[in-house]
């Protein structure tokens, strides 16, 4: 016998765990659901709080920051490699499904990044938000936000991975669609929603092949047989074999929720949301998610799918240079931003497909901290000014510099100026890219770090330099605000010390610390077989500063200038470029006109089946039913039986109008009838009985 | 004694009840005429049981039962006709042709 | 524990409600709080007897069938009153059991015109018998009965408290009342299929053995399975259930009288059509066809794949094009039970444990779905979403968990609507030996591409009625947030729906042991 109770709580066989951990892993699980705890209470008791609820999602992230720093502190000290899984379900004897969390070197890192950048988003969102509506749904769909993207980077298999993956698209779509009262915002949450669930297909079909050829849903028996080069990876699939069809298919998921080129057109639509869902976005909780997936898979990707690679670099490279050209003509200061992270995410893609681990994850790390910087700062700009547009901006640095001092450091990152964090990090994928053998891709890159430094100087330039041309007066953000900015300026400075490769003068190497490598190293199927160089290479490192400080001379010579008019001073009209980069090579046009007859004609169409062809079909049968019985009813029923029946009536009513004659109603008539009768029968009887 | 003159005096009252119902208008006389025939049939019966020596004296017992059921016969009956009258100012049966169909 | 094993309970289960709606009849119709607690308690008894199945049931075993008897009924013909739970029906006789409860706590002070609770209690009890006898009847003929039983109250619900706005059927130009349309519609359509049904069912009676010794008994039809489906005439007997259970599913091409049924049915009739009725043509599918004639089920499941991921297609595209928000989610359901069928079409374990889940979990969302728009019809009497608009602002709670359970039903996952669409698509990666995987393996593509037009209108259709401003018209309107009443109804499924989505073990858990059964019965009469 096994009741209820003992069918859902027999946790015997159920809890399965792997590595070694103590009680500080085994407990991991609380980061996960104090998210969804937060949201919950938020919404019961927010409305009552000071800051609506955001005191509750502010302890929660605390609570998550302080819990993954002691996670990736472990797991340095100790190389923890820690997996446990709890049964929810099975089907047959072979797929189970299970809730469970991960905590390696890996996932440490990316609960701390989440953390860190989570807390300090959510610190900064208790000023920025203030007197906005509905800010109790708010943080609780913020705290949902962060708790997806917890539960997508703890999952141990790919079925808690989709959820994580999905729930963070509903977060975000709920989030971007904040103000959803103007159908524009709510139509740029639905454009995140859909672009991101078409990439889901590629994300739930891939994880499918994989795990039902492997028979398990868990990240480590699929990499078990990557690793191994086993015989269930090369079944026939889609005219290649599972491994790379569905390696592929997982990069095709990656595309959405990571935005590479031409899924990227939902990003910068995505800037409506409140200005701390951007940073949080862009730097932790979501387009970070698809090249976490891809280093979580990357035994896959590194051994049996190695075919998938060129289609992965072709993308990447795709998306870091031309995403990057149409950052130079958006005058919306968040939508530069938005595609320079895009382009960013295209770094880091292309790192990861040419077999670069850790350098993708580097650049992720340090882009996470000075990504979320820029768009705090914007936020704060905006806050300050009231528009997000630069054409409304100018010489902010004397009215606001706080803002300014930390933008500056952070747009110094991104441009990738030594000595700050995106200088190492973006090294090391120029670095993976050149041992690699991809040259072209290596000076694609190059280029690319070129129009960063170019299109961040421009956005500088317009944005604090030259003369205020808003209305109103410009001030600087309370402390809730800009002591955030601050913390990550620090971050965006240091981030990158966690792993130099050194500079090499003649023999000896100084400044060389790889904790970072052998932190990320610290997981299941290491090693990963990715190149570190031995130092800094001269001459790659001299080439991405030349293209950062070229980038920035002539972004500063075009647009420091503070020309009269705004034709003039905000943009580069070169012929032919500027038309397409305005119209974002036309993808949302193209993507519009998809949904658009998705929407018009198809359903249309469909809809017209339904009521013209198949109900007339139907109600064919209807009336065809209806006049067979008229039919029936007036030829076979009325004129034959109906004929016989009448008729017998018919001869009945006449005899009766014979008959009622005789009943006149005069007893002594009767009487005389039946004496008549009576004499009768005995003459009969006589007669008959005489013989 | 000898059953034939008693039937013709039986046949003799039936006839004259027969005549008595079918030919007299005034109801009370056809109820008479009722009674002269239910008597008539008492007579046979009581002469056939003393001719044929029934034992368990059936014949007797018939009369007594039709005797019983004459008196109800004419209680009912009288009532009737007294009612009729009433409402109608008449015994005459040609005027109570209310069952004609 | 006696009354359990000897049937008494199950008896209870499925009569129960017919006495409860005689109670009803007899109570005078002044009395309106009476008889409403007379059927409230009769539907709560049946819901804690079926609960208490679900405590006791023994998951260990759950293929067999259990709490059953096997009376003899109508012994000239060999019919039995046979009835049992095994892991497939138990979770169904719960849903049952416990929308029904929903709904007339619902109903409580929702009556739609002309009123006459009485009337409409003894209907919704009527068809509570006929949905939990259905999922108990372990015979054709009873199953049979109960089945066309549920099609009365039905037809009655849609045709006397149905829409009363004029429909004009195209290509013939004839104007008539939506609910006459629709209830007529329904019940014609449904007998059809039903009429082909009850042909196979006599078909496999006269196959089952030499006169005398025939028997409509499932179990032991299923062990004569080999045989049945070696008969020459086995192909049609499937094709008339296929006939028969595909009507009731709907699928496409049999779905036309599902939107019109559903728009036009009560706000209780939309809840129950959906959540219960639709379940009855996929659990007959599982329960009678598959087994009984699994090798006509091999060949046929090609046919129910494509048929079923046209019906994702088609019903999601069709959606796209729907003005009227009950319209939509009526169609919704031809895609979601795309999905089921999708999952029954692959015969493995994970295809038909995905259709089970699947169908509890439409059961809940698309039900809530349906409370949510007919308490919304109430409010605003209109359900042309040209005219909605800015519902969250008007109905904050309302909006919530209309976009809650909108989510829901998109397949989100951590709810219950993931598990039955992510695992029938796992089933159609692989389908059962002998299937043609590449169908099946681009079936799954497109169903997968399936859930991204789901999402499509689902997002539409709150955008369009949940966000924005509120439209003029309703200007100086109050509306009243969701009230007692629907809070008790709906916090259940609400609960449910998260309850299913985090743990799936909770239907899993009692599916997953009958359907291992199931499949390895099929697969050995197969060889």
């Amino acid at each position: 016998m096994t009741n209820l109770f003992l069918a859902l709580a027999s946790e015997g066989e159920k809890a399965v765990e792997f590595g070694s951990g103590g009680q500080l892993q085994e407990w991991a699980w609380l980061i996960l659901v104090a998210p969804f705890v937060a949201y919950v209470l938020i919404l019961a008791y927010g409305k009552k709080l000071k800051y609506e609820g955001g005191e509750i999602a502010v302890g929660m992230m605390a609570f998550v920051f302080g819990y993954g720093l002691l996670l990736w502190v472990d797991t340095i000290r100790n190389h923890t490699v820690f997996e446990k899984s709890i049964e929810i379900g099975r089907v047959g004897n072979g797929m189970v499904f299970e809730w469970g969390w991960v905590v390696d070197g890996l996932s440490s890192m990316m609960y701390f990044v989440v953390g860190t950048v989570g807390l300090l988003v959510f610190t900064y969102a208790l000023g920025y938000m203030k007197g906005e509506r509905r800010n109790t749904f708010f943080y609780a769909s913020f705290s949902l936000f962060a708790g997806a993207m917890l539960v997508l980077v703890a999952s141990a298999n790919l079925a808690q991975l989709i959820v994580g993956w999905e729930l963070v698209g509903v977060a975000s779509y709920l989030l971007i669609g904040h103000y959803w009262e103007d159908k524009a915002n709510s139509s740029a949450g639905m454009k995140a929603f859909f672009t991101n669930k078409v990439a889901d297909v590629g994300l739930i079909v891939g994880a499918l092949a994989l795990s039902v050829s492997v028979g398990s849903f868990r990240i480590k028996d699929i990499l078990e047989v990557a690793t191994t080069n086993g015989d269930s990876l090369n079944a026939p699939y889609f005219g290649s074999t599972v491994a790379v069809a569905g390696a592929l298919l997982l990069f095709f998921g990656a595309m959405g929720k990571s935005a590479q080129f031409p899924l990227h057109i939902w990003l910068p639509d995505a800037m409506a949301g409140p200005t701390p869902v951007s940073a949080l976005m862009h730097a932790a909780t979501m387009v970070t998610a698809g090249i976490y997936l891809m280093a979580r898979m990357f035994p896959l990707y590194q051994e049996m799918a190695t075919a998938a690679r060129p289609i992965m670099i072709a993308v990447g490279a795709a998306t870091l240079f031309l995403t990057g050209l149409i950052a130079l003509v958006q005058d919306d200061i968040k939508k530069v931003l938005a595609y320079s992270t895009v382009s960013q995410l295209g770094y880091m893609m292309v790192a990861i497909a040419a077999g670069g681990y850790t350098a993708a994850l580097f650049h992720l790390f340090t882009h996470a901290f000075f990504k979320a910087l820029l768009f705090l700062g914007a936020g704060s700009v905006i806050h300050g000014v009231h528009s997000n547009n630069m054409s409304d901006m100018g010489g902010l640095r004397k009215y606001m510099p706080r803002t300014f001092w930390t933008f500056i450091i952070g747009s110094g990152a991104l441009a990738g100026i030594i000595p700050l964090a995106g200088f190492f990090s973006k090294d090391e994928i120029l670095g993976t890219l050149d041992y690699e053998g991809y040259t072209a891709v290596l000076w694609i890159a190059i280029a690319g770090a070129f129009v960063t430094a170019f299109y961040m100087t421009r956005a500088v330039a317009l944005t604090f330099f030259g003369s205020y041309k808003g209305h109103g007066h410009p001030h600087e953000s309370e402390g809730l605000m800009t002591v955030p900015l601050m913390i990550l300026a620090g971050f965006s400075v240091v981030a990158g010390a966690v792993n130099m490769a050194g500079f090499k003068f003649g023999e000896t190497i100084v400044l060389r610390y790889t904790g970072f490598t052998e932190w990320l190293a610290t997981r299941d199927f290491s090693p990963l077989g990715d190149h570190h160089p031995e130092a800094l290479e001269w001459g790659l490192a001299l080439y991405g500063t030349a293209a950062a400080v070229g980038g920035i001379a002539i972004g500063w010579m075009l647009f420091s200038k503070d020309a009269e008019t705004q034709e003039a001073r905000d943009r580069l009209t070169i012929p032919v470029l500027y038309p397409i980069l305005r119209a974002k090579y036309y993808l949302d046009d193209v993507a519009l006109g998809l949904v658009g007859v998705i929407k018009g004609p198809a359903a249309r169409f469909v809809d017209w089946t339904n009521t013209y062809i198949f109900d007339t079909i139907v109600n064919s049968f209807g009336f065809a039913a209806g006049w067979l019985g008229k039919v029936v009813y007036n030829v076979a029923d009325q004129g034959i039986i109906d004929g016989i029946f009448n008729g017998s009536a018919g001869v009945a009513s006449v005899a009766g109008g014979w008959l009622r004659k005789i009943q006149t109603g005069k007893i002594q008539q009767y009487a005389g009838a039946l004496v008549i009768g009576a004499v009768a029968l005995v003459v009969g009887f006589v007669i008959f009985n005489s013989n | 004694m000898t059953l034939g003159p008693v039937l013709v005096l039986a046949a003799l009252l039936f006839s004259m009840g027969v005549y008595g119902v079918l030919a007299r208008r005034n109801a009370v006389t056809v109820l008479l005429a009722v009674e002269l025939m239910l008597n008539a049939v008492n007579i046979n019966l009581v002469a056939f049981q003393s001719a044929l020596q029934s034992p368990q004296g059936l014949g007797q017992i018939f009369a007594i039962f039709v005797i019983t059921v004459a008196a109800a016969e004419v209680g009912i009956g009288l009532a009737i006709v007294l009612l009729i009258f009433r409402n109608r100012r008449s015994a005459n049966l040609d005027d109570f042709a209310t069952m004609k169909g | 524990m006696e009354l359990l094993d000897n049937g008494t309970v199950l008896s209870l289960i499925t009569f129960l409600p017919l006495v409860g709606a005689l109670v009803v009849g007899l109570i005078p119709r002044a009395q309106e709080e009476a008889y409403k607690w007379a059927a409230l308690i009769t539907a709560l008894v049946v819901g804690v007897l079926s609960i208490v199945v679900a405590f006791v049931f023994d998951y260990g075993d759950s293929a067999k069938f259990q709490f059953g008897t096997d009376l003899s009924w109508i012994e000239s013909i060999g019919s039995n009153f046979h009835i049992g739970v095994d892991g497939i029906s138990l979770p169904m006789l719960v849903l049952s059991a416990v929308i029904t409860i929903l709904a007339i706590i619902y109903s409580w002070d929702h009556w739609e015109e002309p009123r006459n609770p009485k009337a409409f209690l003894i209907l919704m009890l009527l068809l509570e018998t006929g949905m939990n006898g259905t999922f108990v009847a372990l015979d054709l003929i009873l199953f049979f009965i109960f089945f066309e039983l549920v099609l009365l109250p039905m037809y009655f619900m849609i045709g006397i408290w149905g829409d009363k706005t004029p429909r004009t059927i195209a290509m013939f130009n004839l104007t008539t009342e939506t609910r006459l349309y629709a209830s007529i519609k329904f019940f014609l359509f449904t007998l059809f299929g039903s009429a082909f049904m009850l042909l196979s069912f006599l078909g496999l009676y006269f196959n089952s053995g030499d006169a005398g010794a025939r028997t409509f008994d499932i179990p032991k039809l299923i062990e004569m399975a080999p045989h049945l489906s070696a008969l020459p005439i086995a192909g049609w007997l499937f094709a008339g259930m296929f006939l028969g259970f595909a009507v009731k599913v709907p699928m496409w091409p049999f779905h036309t009288w599902l939107p019109d049924a559903h728009t036009a049915a009560p706000t209780v009739g939309s809840v129950l059509l959906a959540a219960i009725l639709l379940k009855l043509g996929s659990y007959g599918f599982i329960r009678i066809a598959l087994p009984i004639l699994p090798e006509q089920a091999m060949q046929w499941a090609p046919t129910i794949a494509i048929l079923a991921v046209i019906g994702i297609i088609y019903g999601s595209l069709a959606c796209l094009a729907q003005t009227d928000m009950k319209r939509l989610i009526a169609f919704s359901s031809v895609g979601h039970m795309g999905f089921v069928m999708l999952g029954i079409s692959t015969m493995t374990e994970a295809g038909i444990n995905a259709a089970i889940i699947g169908m509890v979990a439409h059961g809940v969302i698309t039900g809530m779905l349906f409370f949510v728009a007919g308490s919304m019809h109430h409010r605003y009497h209109t359900r042309d979403m040209a005219r909605l608009g800015g519902n969250a602002t008007l109905m904050p709670k309302m909006g919530f968990i209309l976009g809650f359970i909108a989510m829901a039903s998109l397949g989100l996952p951590g709810l219950a609507g993931f598990w039955g669409e992510f695992m029938a698509l796992l089933g159609a990666f692989r389908p059962a030996a002998g299937l043609p995987v590449g169908l099946f393996q681009t079936a799954m593509v497109i169903g997968a591409v399936g859930t991204v037009l789901t999402a499509g209108y689902l997002l539409w259709m709150l955008q369009k009625v949940n966000l924005g401003e509120p439209k003029d018209e309703w200007a100086g309107h109050e509306f009243h947030d969701v009230d007692r009443f629907e809070m008790a109804a709906w916090v259940p499924l609400l609960l449910a729906t998260v309850a299913i989505g985090v743990y799936p073990r909770l239907v899993l858990g009692s599916t997953n042991g009958a359907v291992k059964e199931l499949v390895s019965t099929i697969l050995e009469n197969l060889a």
